[in-house]
């Protein structure tokens, strides 16, 4: 509609709408009104503009490959680091569920008792209620197994005769931390047994030291945040730099802070997402060459243990921490460098 | 459309740039604001772009009382203003035409509506040859007159100019006036800081004059 009538104009009018037409010297001009937009018009610049300031934004990153590749790996490196730490620390933490879900008692005979008593006993303990299973390691197969895992068998060939105990394992039928040691505790009792041990242990110690592990992570994840908030701050102050013509001037024609702000957090958010999707490769780059060995050690320890990398919810999760983290470090570089550049 | 009441500007060095001044500029009217470098000339424009503020006394444009705008409507009180600047501030990283439709971009219009209007400023200024140029390839006149064409783009309701004809030949100086001229002619309140006496005494428009920070003269 506006189009129609602009058509027709003289041309050398100009493409403007103001109305109402005034008449003076008997030509008709147009005065000089402030124009006003329409809101639904307002709401659609609105958004091209918000495509077309990222796509911008975008290309300029582009434009400065080699400084742009370097702030993308330091990005990388801060954010895979602990991105990695986090998968090696949800490995173990695996492992150590496997073994808590299976433990076992060891009841360690007195070497004054027989073979064929502790057979007896194991097959006494069978019966008890509270006991699932039972397996007896006599002393003769604990020797034998010691030479053969350790390759230190010829040490008992000095020996007059057999050090090493008979052994009962004994599996509860209940599982629960709170039921295995008064378990343990009324083996303890029995006369032939001189210790009863629980195989949790171990575990109890990996869980502390993952719990000390996990902390340690978040402190270091705590180091990095600030290390990607710092390198994406300073990529943007450059930026800033470079544009401060461009801003001034901006601002003296009406930019408001929020039109100058918004390419600088675009700026954020691409060198987040890209950032976050190197530092998603890079730690399944390293995963991929720590597989073999660790399926290699994991059949060294006749485990069936397989590594797992990242899952979806935590690349996602990843993805969306480093984009958070990019548009916080350049909304914070902003904020501080506009006020400093105001025109003067 | 322009009130000075009273206006004191004082710079925290306590030197004072303006003190009490008071002039009106009516709707449509055209004035050269003269006096010597240091009278004061570009404190006063830039207090009616908010680019300073005033120590005392009240500055109005279009009625609206500059001082109680609050800093989130700053930009919009400078969309009403275009200015032209002696070194005219323009991007030499990008074409004529592209420097031109910056503040229709930034005031949100669409693009198709955006290139018509900078094409009919590039047009009125008589650059629309030049529009895919970068502005450091034209001459001095040109570059001015890039920078008056993105001063009226948005057809601002008051145009200021700060020294226009600074670097320019007495020749090119009077074709730049001519163009201020005819904005003044459809509507537009003009205002221009100049210390080019010879050249606005030949031209029939109102002479404010300051000297020292003082008016001496509203040429009324």
């Amino acid at each position: 509609m506006e189009n129609n009538t602009l058509q027709n104009r003289p041309r050398n009018k100009g493409a403007v709408r103001v109305q109402p037409k005034q008449k003076l010297d008997g030509k008709v001009i147009r005065g000089a009104e402030h124009h006003r937009l329409k809101v639904s018009d307002k709401g659609r610049s609105y958004l091209r503009h918000h495509g077309d300031v990222a796509r911008d934004s975008f290309y300029s990153l582009l434009a400065t490959p080699l400084t742009t590749f370097m702030t993308l790996a330091v990005l990388a490196i801060a954010l895979a680091l602990p991105g990695a730490l986090y998968t090696g620390l949800d490995n173990l933490q695996q492992i150590s569920d496997g073994w808590e879900g299976d433990p076992r008692i060891a009841l360690y005979l007195h070497t004054s008792v027989n073979e064929s008593a502790a057979e007896q006993l194991s097959r006494e303990l069978l019966l008890r209620e509270d006991v699932a299973a039972t397996e007896l390691i006599t002393a003769e197969q604990g020797m034998l197994e010691f030479s053969r895992l350790s390759g230190f068998g010829e040490v008992f060939s000095f020996l007059d005769s057999n050090p090493l105990p008979a052994v009962v394992m004994v599996m509860p039928r209940n599982l629960s931390v709170a039921v295995v040691p008064i378990l343990q505790a009324n083996l303890q009792a029995l006369p032939q047994v001189e210790d009863a041990v629980v195989d949790m242990e171990w575990v109890q110690r990996l869980e502390a030291l993952i719990e000390l592990a996990e902390r340690a992570v978040w402190v270091l994840a705590g180091l990095f945040v600030v290390a990607v908030l710092l390198v994406v701050g300073n990529t943007i102050r450059l930026s800033i730099e470079n544009r401060r013509e461009e801003i001034i001037i901006a601002k003296l024609v009406g930019a408001t802070d929020a039109y100058v702000r918004r390419p600088f957090l675009y700026d954020g958010v691409w060198f987040g997402i890209a950032g976050g999707l190197l530092a998603w490769l890079l730690i399944q780059i390293s995963l991929l060459l720590l597989d073999s060995p660790i399926e290699q050690l994991a059949t060294l320890y006749d485990s069936r243990f397989t590594l797992s990398g990242l899952g979806f919810a935590e690349t996602l999760l990843l993805l969306l921490l480093s984009i958070l983290l990019g548009l916080l470090g350049a909304w914070l570089a902003v904020g501080r460098h506009l006020r400093a550049i105001q025109p003067r | 459309m322009i009130s000075f009441d009273n206006v004191t500007k004082r710079y925290p060095n306590g030197y004072d740039a303006l003190s009490q001044i008071s002039f009106s500029l009516d709707k449509g009217e055209m004035a050269f604001l003269t006096g010597h470098s240091g009278a004061g000339k570009s404190t006063l424009l830039k207090l009616l772009m908010l680019m300073e503020r005033p120590s005392n006394g009240r500055v109005l444009v279009g009625d609206q009382d500059l001082a109680r705008l609050r800093h989130g409507q700053i930009p919009y009180h400078r969309r009403r203003i275009g200015v032209v600047f002696q070194n005219h501030q323009l991007l030499f990283d990008r074409s004529v035409f592209e420097n031109i439709v910056l503040p229709l971009r930034i005031c949100g219009y669409d693009p198709e509506n955006a290139a018509r209007r900078a094409r009919a400023a590039l047009d009125k200024v008589g650059l629309l040859d030049k529009e895919k140029l970068n502005p450091v390839v034209l001459s001095g006149g040109e570059q001015q007159r890039v920078g008056i064409a993105r001063a009226i783009v948005h057809k601002p309701q008051l145009l200021l100019a700060d020294e226009p004809t600074g670097n320019l030949d007495p020749k090119l100086s009077e074709e730049i006036m001519r163009l201020f001229q005819q904005f003044n002619q459809v509507g537009t309140t003009v205002l221009i800081a100049s210390h080019d006496l010879g050249l606005i005494a030949r031209m029939p428009h109102r002479v404010v004059t300051l000297q020292r920070g003082r008016l001496i003269s509203d040429g009324k």
